[in-house]
């Protein structure tokens, strides 16, 4: 048998018919969904397999430690949330909504709970949906009009994508993590080189990487255009695997081992990436990959894209990236919200206090990941610094709730996407890992994380 | 789904590179659970700018990597809700394109200096039967999936031509196997 890819064994796998790919697991939030149960509703359909589904309520979601959708104050919100609770009910789906111990942001509930194996086919109408690859999980996101087609037959007509491999050689430096690995390689890429393809993530790098580092990675893949990010299961995934919830008892070990791409497997392309030039990152624009380390400066504009982007953020060329001043720190989203995220921030703010300046908030990713950072003490450390420590939700990831930045605000955010007006209409949003947020809160403004102390 | 066959008429430029979702409909919108009227709220930030212009012809021309981002199909609703009925650019968002797909709204993708001499020629005719676009006397070809493109110019409902396929699906859930709890189950 000629040698494949890990994405092409889980595509042959599931493939029902020509173009017909099966989804294993669909998971679904209050935005994306409310237009696809009205429309089976209208067409008589109804959901084929609720035991594969499962529900969360995340974007509209307050993080004021609301326990009931009746107590979101915005009517929309608050009508969005009742509607998934109302629907999930009707159509018989699990649906952790506000108040639930398991609600959180959906692409960390499904790790957290295990419904996220090694070898499945995810989806979500969430661009982000990518995260889940880190499992070894072809994972990713929809459309609504395909949340319909996947709640009334638990499938997907699908193209089939092309792939590429990045393989990362080095050890990344100290200080030096996951979050900066992605941001420079999207940098590399661009924010369109992986359309149209499946992107596996390889090398001792990422082998090195926890399962939370390897899902920061795999969650910005759509920020490089991927259709999805996989990375190959090992000891570590299923360790992480064990004992969650929805985990098998025993794992089948020896078929997840099997999954990853045979010696020789072609790829439609291949990018090497030396991990160990890799410094920790600071986006200066409205894309992510308008980015730099930030020893570096902002650049001189390219492009008119470039010169929109730094009028939006109010930059002038050659200001060093460590001398740009902040007025807020938003640590959370999918991207940087798990317990290890909140642990490496913690660490670094740990008798310091946040910059008089500078309003800074932590959003866990979950209500299982707020459990666990009270058990371990991580709130008090967050609150001691001055930082508001918050509920779980997409929070200030995208504006859609009550955490967003007041027009001109600058922020540095470990979330996934420096949009023009993404935290709200007229905020200005750099990129950064964990560490690099925390530390910025302290110093009112960036600093390379590997001197500072 | 309304068929798709051809598409000709005045293009409207959008000469930006990597105009992402949050910018075509913006997430105040995305609280409303009804699928009709986001054509009023198309780029409601972008469009409070001096001098945005952005007439509701048949073709929209674009920049590279077009609806990049969310996976938002409310972004492809305000823009057939505007008026618009094909989109061209060098390249799009993958979730976007296949949104654009499932609700007629068809996706052209050209080479970068096609698309610009189409900007500059002001009048277009797609023909998705042909795979070309004719503009300023030329005729340029232009790649669909075979099937998807089947599926538009046929006005397909694509649930209902999966669900013909149910035995195959039901056969495909016996022989499978998974591992662990159901979702129903935890």
């Amino acid at each position: 048998m000629a040698p494949s890819t890990l994405f092409d064994k889980i595509w042959d796998a599931h493939q029902v018919a020509p173009g017909l790919i099966y989804i294993d697991l669909h998971l679904v939030h209050e935005v994306t969904s409310p237009q696809a149960f009205e429309s089976l509703r209208l067409a008589g359909r109804t959901v084929r397999r609720p035991d594969r589904t499962l529900a969360t309520a995340d974007h509209n979601v307050p993080t004021d430690g609301s326990t009931a959708a009746a107590q979101i104050r915005d009517q929309l919100s608050r009508v969005q949330v009742e509607t998934l609770e109302s629907n999930c009910r009707e159509f018989g789906i699990p649906a952790y909504s506000i108040g639930s111990s398991r609600q959180g942001i959906v692409h960390v509930i499904g790790p957290e709970l295990g419904v996220t194996q090694p070898g499945m086919t995810i989806v979500c109408g969430d661009s982000h949906t990518s995260t889940h690859g880190a499992f070894g999980a072809l994972a990713f996101g929809i459309g609504t009009s395909e949340v319909e087609h996947v709640l009334a037959t638990q499938t997907l007509q699908q193209q089939k994508p092309s792939t590429m491999r990045i393989t990362y050689e080095g050890e990344l430096g100290p200080g030096v993590t996951a979050k900066d690995l992605i941001l420079a390689t999207i940098q590399r890429i661009g924010t369109d080189g992986g359309v149209g393809r499946a992107i596996e993530y390889a090398g001792a790098a990422v082998e090195r990487l926890s399962m939370e580092g390897r899902m920061t990675v795999c969650n910005m893949t759509m920020e490089a255009g991927g259709r999805a990010g996989l990375i190959a299961p090992d000891d570590k995934t299923l360790e992480w695997i064990e004992g969650r919830p929805a985990a098998p008892d025993p794992l089948p070990v020896d078929d997840w081992h099997s999954l990853r791409s045979d010696s020789g497997a072609a790829f439609g392309s291949e990018v090497a990436i030396d991990a160990s030039e890799v410094s920790p990152q600071v986006t200066w624009g409205t894309t992510p990959a308008q980015v730099v380390g930030v020893t570096g400066a902002v650049p001189e504009p390219a492009s008119d894209g470039d010169r929109r982007a730094l009028e939006y953020m109010a930059l002038a060329p050659g200001t060093p990236m460590r001398e740009i001043p902040l007025d807020r720190v938003f640590i959370g989203s999918c991207t940087n919200s798990r317990i290890s995220d909140l642990r490496e921030a913690a660490e670094v703010v740990r008798g310091r206090r946040v910059s008089a300046q500078v309003n800074a908030m932590v959003v866990p990713g979950s209500q299982q990941v707020k459990a666990q950072a009270e058990a371990e003490g991580l709130d008090d450390v967050f609150r001691k610094a001055g930082f508001d420590w918050r509920s779980a939700g997409c929070s200030m990831c995208l504006a859609m709730n009550p955490d967003v930045l007041q027009a001109g605000e600058r922020c540095a955010s470990t979330s996934n996407r420096n949009y023009e007006g993404r935290q709200g209409a007229g905020g200005r949003t750099h990129l950064v890992s964990p560490r690099m947020a925390a530390a910025a809160a302290v110093e009112g403004h960036f600093v390379d994380i590997r001197e500072w102390s | 789904m309304q068929p798709v066959r051809v598409v000709d008429g005045e293009v409207t430029v959008l000469d930006r590179a990597d105009v992402d979702t949050d910018q075509i409909i913006s997430k105040k919108q995305l609280k409303r659970v009804e699928r009709t009227g986001y054509g009023r709220f198309l780029f409601e930030e972008w469009a409070k700018e001096p001098g945005w212009h952005l007439p509701p012809n048949p073709i929209l021309a674009a920049g590279r990597n077009f609806g990049c981002g969310s996976s938002r199909e409310h972004a492809p609703w305000a823009l057939e809700d505007y008026g618009f009925r094909a989109i061209v650019a060098p390249s799009f968002g993958d979730i976007f394109y296949s949104n654009c797909t499932k609700i007629g709204l068809l996706p052209v993708v050209l080479p970068e200096d096609e698309v610009r001499a189409l900007m500059a020629a002001g009048h277009a005719r797609i023909d998705l039967e042909e795979q070309e676009v004719a503009f300023a006397g030329r005729r340029v070809s232009f790649d669909i999936d075979s099937e998807t493109a089947r599926r538009l110019l046929e006005g397909l409902d694509d649930i209902g031509v999966t669900l013909q396929q149910e035995p195959a699906i039901d056969a495909f859930e016996r022989r499978q196997q998974r591992h662990g709890p159901v979702t129903t189950a935890l």
